[in-house]
């Protein structure tokens, strides 16, 4: 579907001539107020679950599998690389998680005011933090 | 559509610079985008220095010494300089506001000076508003009822009924919020935005009027509506201190609350 407001993009000069004009800088110049950015993370982190879960599908396949392949798949996940694939997972999955949670919070009308929303947003990082690292803490020290 | 970079057309350049007279003490630079439909080329950013010691305290007064005294071709729009007719809305130091609200001291370094962002561009800080003139239009911004009006006198209201429109009647309709709204870039040729759904609101709450169903109906919709995803950049760029966010989320509340 085309947008309807290339229509605005086209002008007359003070010749006449038709001349494109320029679209106005937009994440070039704007800043990122705290909940601008939380609203572009969860989107991000929804992209990066969705990731995050083939490698998660892939372990359970080699599971079923044969005892090579689930070797295989386990070797992976605990090299470097695929720890660091863990533990940027499991951030994404608590960040999208928290920031979910304020999403439902706001969606019924609540946390509307500047300071709320600011402190709700902050919050989240926080929450996010603390649930990834607690996490690992837990997993390393009874895994 | 999502598109992250400019056009090639609309890719900023530098420009020139416009010195300060010998002995200004008291300097700050602006930094403001140019674009003329005339000669051909990009947009260019031209910094001015400005001597604060002869200038008002507000980047407007910049703005119009600049016009009046360096170059008077620099282009934009502004009426009332006092925040009520809404003309001198542009983007500020990475904020969308009224120039003329806005004191030259609460910017950091030097001051820049945008158009409303994801506009076309009529020239220099003027944005073509064609379609958020269109958008507002098509929510009826005006008192529909079907009883007649006493023969004797106006709708009256009770204080209560009254006060239910506050903080709705006060937008001055200069479109930063809705020009603040990445929702609004990337959708904006569906999705109503902040500013017009915050009009919307202002007669969906005003108990003089009868057209309600009809309102939340036009505003059901998937991208009318329901592109607000709550990033609060329009509750944060209202120079007018309004929240245009609540307003959206009081419209998504009724048309739940109608159904259950």
């Amino acid at each position: 579907m085309r947008d309807v407001r290339d229509a605005l993009m086209v002008a007359r000069n003070t010749d006449g001539k038709l001349v494109r004009r320029p679209l106005s800088p937009h994440l070039q110049v704007h800043r990122w107020p705290v909940s601008m950015a939380l609203s572009i993370l969860h989107r991000a982190s929804g992209c990066a679950l969705g990731v995050g879960t083939l490698l998660m599908t892939w372990w359970l396949v080699a599971a079923a599998q044969s005892e090579e392949a689930f070797a295989r798949a386990q070797w992976f996940m605990g090299s470097i690389l695929g720890k660091l694939l863990l533990f940027g997972w499991t951030v994404a999955l608590m960040f999208h998680l928290c920031s979910g949670i304020r999403h439902l919070w706001m969606d019924s009308g609540r946390g509307f005011e500047k300071a709320d929303y600011e402190r709700s947003a902050w919050v989240v990082v926080g929450a996010t933090a603390v649930l990834s690292v607690g996490t690992w803490i837990v997993a390393l020290v009874f895994g | 559509m999502v598109a992250f970079n400019l056009p090639v057309n609309s890719r900023v350049g530098l420009g020139q610079t416009f010195k300060a007279p010998a002995g200004a003490k008291n300097v700050r630079e602006f930094k403001i985008y140019r674009w003329n439909p005339d000669d051909g080329q990009n947009p260019r950013t031209d910094t001015y220095q400005i001597d604060l010691d002869a200038c008002g305290p507000m980047v407007l007064d910049a703005l119009i010494k600049i016009k009046n005294e360096v170059d008077p071709t620099l282009t934009f729009r502004r009426s009332c300089r006092e925040g009520i007719c809404g003309s001198c809305a542009m983007n500020i130091d990475g904020g969308n506001t009224l120039a003329c609200l806005k004191p030259i001291e609460e910017c950091s370094g030097a001051v820049k000076i945008s158009p409303l962002p994801h506009m076309p561009v009529v020239k220099d800080l003027v944005p073509d508003l064609s379609q958020v003139y269109a958008q507002y239009r098509s929510v009826e911004p005006w008192l529909q009822a079907d009883s007649p009006a006493p023969p004797d006198g106006e709708r009256l209201q009770s204080k209560e009924e009254r006060a239910k429109i506050d903080g709705l009647w006060e937008c001055i309709l200069c479109f930063c919020c809705s020009t603040s709204c990445p929702s609004y870039w990337w959708n904006g040729d569906r999705y109503l935005g902040p500013a017009v759904l915050l009009q919307a609101y202002r007669w969906i709450a005003d108990t003089r009027d009868e057209a309600t169903g009809a309102r939340l109906d036009a505003l059901e919709d998937p991208f009318k509506l329901y592109r607000c995803h709550t990033i609060m950049n329009c509750t944060d760029s209202c120079p007018k201190g309004l929240n245009p966010a609540k307003a959206i989320a009081e419209i998504k509340k009724l048309i739940v609350e109608r159904v259950a």
